[in-house]
């Protein structure tokens, strides 16, 4: 989930990437929520299988979708590694035995619902995420949500100058570097250089943020009549039918899986 | 506020407000001394005003204080008022506008349409009014693209532009400018300074027929500014008012004649006065010359994901006792070059190597190595700040490079002296002042002695007296044999000290005339 200050969201314009971004975010809680009660493969196998059939209807190609999840790859992989290894059950057939490290069927089985268990909780966020224009979202939390708009656009405002401080976090660093500061391979000047680096960059990031709140002051920002908002921000049938779709997965899913025997409830 | 404001827009322009401060005093929580002290001043609807002093005048203060964003809870005390249209100016917000100095910080939405939308939304302007308005107003300023253009795709002088049209859409009756030029290279500030005129400038009569949606006309607007180029903006006004720290107003009439009267103090107080009245600007003098010192060849650099080169290869020569100036628009490679050259940064092929040292680039040096033979002074002095206290700061580079610590302790004292830091040595560097900012950070820079001194934008936002004194001490630096690389969009200062310019374009370093006092070998660039 990386935000950058580009205004290309990609999906504006495919059937599930231009609802209402309140609409993409509640289809997206739905599954994470109930699988939170539940672990077993097959209602998370549904959710994923469901996601990912989605993928062109959100308008996101696949190469998005690695180029910008790789990380959450990345974590679902290490999820299903690190319980595939750790583990109580130890049942089944052996198929790794090196002393301390045992993997059998039966743990192999756990690791990969685990791992599937994560990427159904947060495959769907995801997709939500990526087709989300910033705006749009700010919009629609103080529209339906009622969210206070000072918080909304003000956070709004702070990510547009996100890109400043990676900009800002290199010049630090050759800053250092002219003065004859750099960690080297020591790791506790490494620290130490990073912590002021830090500093720096905060001291920044304060003043440009008190300007910043300056300027939205001096365009009334703080005032305290209705506000409107100039982009329409409408929550129609069509994004009712999401959350609706998305709840019917999601029960299609559970039943299947008490159906089956395999759901085994984790709040106890 | 809100019904006040709506209905205030909704009719057609509202008429210029005049502004009167009667006795006015702030002094800021934790300050011993009055930002502003006693100040009467009286504008009348339609004026434009330029406020004029030192820095530290409380100018910008003052300018807060008439929009209505000084919090009475940030002050330890206040006297006096601030008046608009006879109510206090916190009250009378929806009818003032205001541009500020960091484009970058005063920007609030992703896309252009959106950002101008901004100020209309919190005034509560129904939604179908909004957009005729904000393309009126982007028009008005010559706003160049359209309403989806990414604010952060815009050059600093086109963010200026947009934020002046987010503050005209709101119609204000009196407009107010705190040095919206600052940030800004030549360029940029001329781009704003036209918009502000044009803006100025009386529309044709409105027809009553074209309603609530015709162009944001602030003809007659009051209009109140500060700006740090006094020479460049003085134009704009049809009145002069001189502020003294803690003095209030000294002197207050049309430009000509406060200029005639005050130019030389103002000058002698670092003020940029106009040019009939300005000392004249240092004459060129050639520098010494010498050897061959540090030498570049064939450097470039790509950004990753970039489309384009940020550097194409170039071979670069700086001699002993000679100082060369690096020159081309915001984004054409101009820095990329300094900092490989300085060995700051690591180039994609070549090296910048040192003429007696030529089989380790500097690129490869380590930290402590280098700062001992090259300097570099960044364009932001905080960003070279590492120490609590300013003589700390000036030790701090001839520690690391393990010079010998009864010489530094003499060098760091003989700086403070050079550079008027003598009294600020026990300060912490991030208290003091714009120009004694740049002091510093170029005092830490020499403090290793080093032979080659490179400076990004040295001259960057400066008052005219730290700027005469950045010319001399290059020159001198330069005429005791240091190797000088200056990159800059200061036309003047360039003129003044440049032995060798390196012109930039689209990633493309061509040296350039005057005259070479040493030839160069290569023509870079090809």
């Amino acid at each position: 989930m990386i935000i950058t200050g580009s205004t290309e969201i990609p999906g504006q314009h495919s059937p599930l990437g231009r609802r209402n971004p309140v609409a993409k975010l509640g289809a997206a809680f739905i599954p994470a929520i109930v699988l939170l009660a539940g672990v077993d493969p097959v209602s998370s196998g549904i959710v994923v299988a469901a996601a990912l059939a989605s993928v062109p209807a959100w308008g996101l190609r696949w190469t998005d979708l690695i180029r910008r999840g790789w990380p959450l790859g990345l974590a679902i992989t290490s999820i299903a590694l690190g319980n595939t290894i750790f583990t109580g059950r130890k049942g089944g057939a052996v198929l790794v035995d090196l002393g301390p490290l045992l993997i059998t069927s039966e743990s192999m089985a756990a690791g990969a619902t685990t791992g599937l268990r994560f990427a159904a909780i947060v495959l769907p966020g995801m997709l939500a995420v990526l087709t989300i224009d910033p705006v749009d979202l700010a919009d629609s939390l103080v529209r339906h949500l009622r969210v206070p708009p000072r918080f909304a656009y003000g956070s709004l405002a702070a990510l547009r100058l996100a890109p400043l401080l990676a900009t800002e976090w290199e010049v630090l660093g050759r800053a250092r570097r002219a003065r004859g500061l750099e960690a080297g391979r020591n790791p506790v000047a490494a620290l130490r250089l990073f912590g002021g680096k830090l500093f720096a960059l905060l001291v920044g990031a304060v003043r440009r943020g008190t300007h910043l709140a300056v300027a939205m002051d001096a365009r009334g920002f703080d005032a305290r009549g209705p506000r409107t908002c100039a982009r329409e921000s409408r929550f129609t049938r069509a994004d009712a039918a999401l959350l609706l779709v998305s709840a019917g997965v999601v029960a299609l899913a559970v039943t299947l899986a008490v159906g089956t025997g395999t759901w085994t409830s984790s709040l106890r | 506020m809100g019904v006040d404001a709506a209905s205030a827009v909704d009719v057609s322009p509202t008429p210029p407000a005049r502004v009167r401060l009667r006795g006015w005093g702030w002094r800021y929580a934790g300050r011993r001394d009055w930002a502003c002290r006693g100040v009467d001043l009286d504008i009348e609807p339609g004026e434009r005003v330029l406020l004029v002093g030192p820095s530290g005048a409380g100018k910008s203060t003052l300018l807060r204080a008439v929009a209505g964003l000084l919090d009475p809870e940030s002050a330890a005390e206040h006297e006096g008022e601030v008046l608009v249209d006879g109510h206090p100016a916190a009250t009378m917000r929806g009818r003032i506008g205001m541009l500020l100095q960091d484009p970058e910080a005063s920007l609030v939405m992703s896309r252009a349409g959106d950002d101008v939308a901004f100020g209309l939304e919190n005034a509560g302007v129904p939604g179908d009014e909004i957009w005729p308005r904000v393309r009126a107003a982007l028009e008005h300023v010559g706003f160049p693209y359209g309403l989806d253009r990414s604010t952060a795709a815009l050059s600093g002088g086109e963010q200026q532009r947009l934020a002046l049209a987010g503050a005209l859409v709101r119609r204000p009756s009196v407009l107010l400018l705190d040095e919206p030029t600052a940030n800004l290279d030549p360029a940029g500030t001329s781009l704003v300074l036209d918009a502000i005129t044009t803006a100025l400038r009386p529309t044709e009569p409105r027809n009553e027929a074209s309603g609530p949606l015709g162009t944001p006309n602030v003809s007659g607007t009051t209009l109140l500014m500060i700006e740090h180029r006094v020479d460049l903006a003085a134009g704009l006004a049809d009145r002069v008012v001189v502020v003294e720290p803690g003095g209030g107003v000294v002197e207050d009439g049309p430009p000509a004649e406060v200029f005639a009267r005050r130019g030389a103090a103002l000058a002698q107080a670092g003020v940029w006065v106009p040019d009939p009245w300005s000392p004249p600007m240092p004459d060129w003098q050639r520098g010494p010359g010498g050897p061959v010192r540090l030498r570049a060849t064939h450097v470039s650099r790509t950004y990753p994901r970039a489309i384009t080169p940020a550097l194409r290869p170039a071979n670069i020569e700086l001699t002993a006792g000679q100082a060369t100036c690096v020159t081309g628009p915001n984004g054409s490679g101009k820095s990329t070059l300094a900092t490989i050259l300085a060995g700051l940064v690591r180039p994609d092929t070549g090296g910048s190597f040192l003429a007696d040292l030529p089989h380790r680039p500097l690129h490869r040096w380590r930290a402590q190595q280098l700062c001992r033979r090259v300097g570099t002074v960044f364009q932001d002095p905080e960003h070279q700040f590492l120490a609590p206290t300013v003589h700390e700061e000036l030790l701090l580079g001839p520690r690391r490079a393990g010079l010998d610590t009864s010489v530094t302790q003499r060098r760091v004292g003989e700086l403070l002296d050079r550079l008027r830091l003598d009294r600020l040595a026990g300060a912490n560097p991030y208290t003091l002042s714009g120009g004694e900012k740049r002091r510093l950070s170029v005092a830490t820079a020499l403090a290793t002695a080093p032979d080659v001194i490179v400076l990004d934008e040295p001259t960057f936002g400066q008052d005219a007296r730290t700027w005469r004194e950045l010319v001399e001490l290059c020159r001198t630096l330069r005429d005791d044999g240091a190797t000088l690389l200056s990159v800059t969009h200061d036309t003047a200062f360039a003129a003044a000290l440049a032995d060798q310019h390196i012109a930039v374009h689209d990633g493309t370093a061509t040296p350039v005339g005057p005259p070479q006092p040493v030839p160069t070998r290569d023509r870079s660039g090809l």
